[in-house]
């Protein structure tokens, strides 16, 4: 959730780095390195694992999605985050290069639909939010609310979950009228100021644990269809089960199958340790499906 | 004898310092000439990279094309249009506030302050040059945008409007700097024989000190449009970034150097979106090339209407 340019020169400087040391191929040194989802909680995992285990030493830092990805293609990285499935050419690419990413599952992440708390709609169906970020619906009073404009607020370009939403929800075009702002904290303070707002955020980053908003945002219900009935992005158990219908699998590719000290990280991870820092970190545990997911790529499973 | 050493002493530290003058002249020159090689060498970049993505883009849908979307769901679209009238809508409004603000604080500060008021003025505004863009973005979300909303009875006021007011902020420093050591440089000959035919010194400011230092002030707004067309984090953060084609200030809009920093970060290397990047930044290099040609042409005219 950092400013834009701070990615930047953080990519700067790691591209500098890894250009001139060459990947650091010390025994039992793991480089995590991608998604700004999934930077502090890879950290948080990283901290934790290395108190218990002290030969291990991971090293973590952020940068996108695609750059993590980037790093894993060009070998500069042991683990690359990425808060969305690789991509067709990134794949055709890697192969090209001989290396074989294969995808664990460690968490989930939930997009919570963040309004004013003056607006007096509770609930949106899927439909209804495609139609609003698309642009064909534009005005509140078409979906019975206040006549006022929808100031529709959206991540930019090189977010994962800008990708996301415009593929899983809006499956189209964003409307051209769409903000992009630079970051979710950007997201989050215009949309307090703004009552006709509406944008996307990861609970995580706007509920506590006990799935308390923090004040001056109201996060809307949603119907995954139009019949259905709405659920709150805040309840936790709506999450895990998938019936909040705006979830996404948060995912770390590694190169190939993972063995030795990678597989032990990876295995803590996933374990009830790990799962249990996913939870307080404001991500979510992996539900069976995604269990199984990984188990299919691991062979085992802690 | 002993004579004859003495001169052929100094005869030898003078050619010695000869030979240290041109030495720190040639240095002095390599000094000039790698600004001329660094100003080259950035435009060969730009634009060899640039051409190459008319491998894939019409120039025609480059050039008049509305809509930028390369990364689009379905077919990517290359067209700057909305984005130059975004660049040149902030611009030109943070010049229409910050140009008579610039000037009016130079003359105030040169010609009618008195000696204590401008010791704390002078620094005060030099430390206005001081501040981050991004807090002066982080200000216009919670602060401009906010009171922009409320006067104009907007839902948000993340539009051209705030960017360019914030710009102004960030250009006035240079404008007012500037503009000021150019009225302080118009001879006191002028003044007094201005004042001695009995005009006021409103009059004498008017008429004949701001006239006198034209190509000076005219250097002090170009110097401020530099600052505004190539400032990114503020607008970045402050003007809504929408895609779409503004129909007036109260509209998002979405500059060149917001789009370059935004998708730079994470397009795939030598891709037509990589290259399309490269492109416009030689049509932002080429724009404030010619706003700094045409300032020097006209600050050449007044000089040789006044020498």
């Amino acid at each position: 959730m950092k400013l834009h340019m701070s990615h930047v020169a953080a990519l700067v400087l790691v591209l500098l780095a890894t250009s001139y040391c060459g990947a650091p191929q010390r025994e039992g040194m793991i480089q995590v390195k991608g998604s700004d989802t999934e930077v502090n909680l890879a950290l948080a995992l990283a901290e934790t694992y290395m108190a218990d285990n002290e030969q291990a030493s991971i090293a973590v830092t952020g940068g996108g999605s695609g750059t993590g990805i980037a790093a894993l293609i060009n070998g500069k990285t042991d683990i690359a985050n990425s808060s969305r499935e690789i991509g067709r050419e990134e794949l055709d690419m890697a192969k090209e290069r001989g290396i074989d990413p294969k995808a664990i599952i460690f968490a989930q992440d939930g997009l919570a639909l963040v309004v004013h708390p003056s607006l007096p709609i509770d609930s949106l169906s899927l439909d209804q939010l495609a139609a609003i970020f698309s642009g064909e619906v534009t005005h509140w009073s078409e979906l019975g609310g206040p006549n006022k404009e929808i100031s529709v607020y959206g991540r930019q370009s090189n977010s994962g979950t800008y990708l996301y939403f415009r593929d899983e929800i809006v499956k189209g075009e964003y409307g051209s009228g769409t903000k992009a702002m630079n970051g979710t904290a950007q997201i989050v303070e215009a949309i307090k100021q703004d009552p006709a707002a509406i944008g996307y955020v990861g609970i995580g980053y706007i509920a506590d644990k006990n799935g308390v908003l923090s004040p001056g945002l109201k996060a809307l219900s949603i119907c995954p269809n139009d019949t259905s009935v709405a659920v709150s992005p805040l309840k936790k158990s709506a999450i895990q089960d998938g019936s909040y219908p705006i979830t996404r699998p948060l995912y770390q590719y590694t190169n190939g199958k993972p063995t030795g000290t990678l597989l032990a990280f990876i295995l803590y991870e996933l374990g009830e340790e790990g799962q249990r820092i996913v939870a307080e970190n404001g991500y979510y545990e992996i539900n069976e499906a995604h269990k199984q997911h990984n188990a299919s790529i691991l062979d085992t499973l802690p | 004898m002993p004579s004859q050493t003495k001169a052929r002493k100094s005869l030898q530290t003078n050619s010695r310092s000869g030979w240290q003058d041109k030495v720190v002249a040639g240095l002095f020159r390599a000094a000039g000439l790698s600004t001329v090689l660094i100003l080259l060498g950035i435009f060969l970049m730009l634009t060899i990279n640039g051409i190459q993505a008319f491998a894939d883009i019409s120039l025609k849908d480059f050039f008049f094309g509305s809509l930028w979307n390369p990364s689009a769901y379905g077919e990517p679209s290359y067209g700057i249009g909305a984005m130059l009238v975004s660049t040149f809508m902030v611009t030109l409004g943070s010049m229409v506030i910050a140009v008579p603000l610039g000037i009016g604080t130079a003359a105030y500060l040169s010609e009618v302050a008195p000696a204590r008021v401008r010791e704390i003025l002078k620094p005060m505004i030099e430390m206005l040059a001081g501040i981050p863009s991004v807090a002066i973005g982080f200000l216009g979300i919670v602060l401009v945008g906010p009171i922009i909303a409320r006067t104009f009875g907007l839902s948000n006021g993340l539009n051209a409007l705030n960017g360019s007011i914030l710009l102004a902020i960030m250009a006035l420093p240079t404008i007012i700097s500037v503009a000021e050591d150019a009225i302080r440089s118009v001879p006191h000959t002028y003044k007094e024989g201005s004042l001695a035919l009995g005009a006021t010194k409103w009059t004498t400011l008017v008429r004949v000190t701001l006239p006198a230092c034209t190509s000076g002030l005219i250097a002090a707004v170009v110097l401020g449009m530099g600052r505004a067309i190539g400032e990114t984090m503020t607008v970045l953060m402050a003007t809504g970034n929408a895609p779409a084609m503004p129909n007036g200030f109260f509209d998002p809009v979405r500059t060149i150097t917001a789009t370059i920093a935004i998708e730079l970060g994470e397009v795939p290397y030598g891709s037509t979106h990589y290259y399309s990047l490269f492109a416009i930044g030689t049509v932002l290099f080429l724009i404030s090339l010619a706003v700094n040609l045409i300032a020097e042409r006209i600050a050449a005219h007044y000089r040789s209407q006044h020498s």
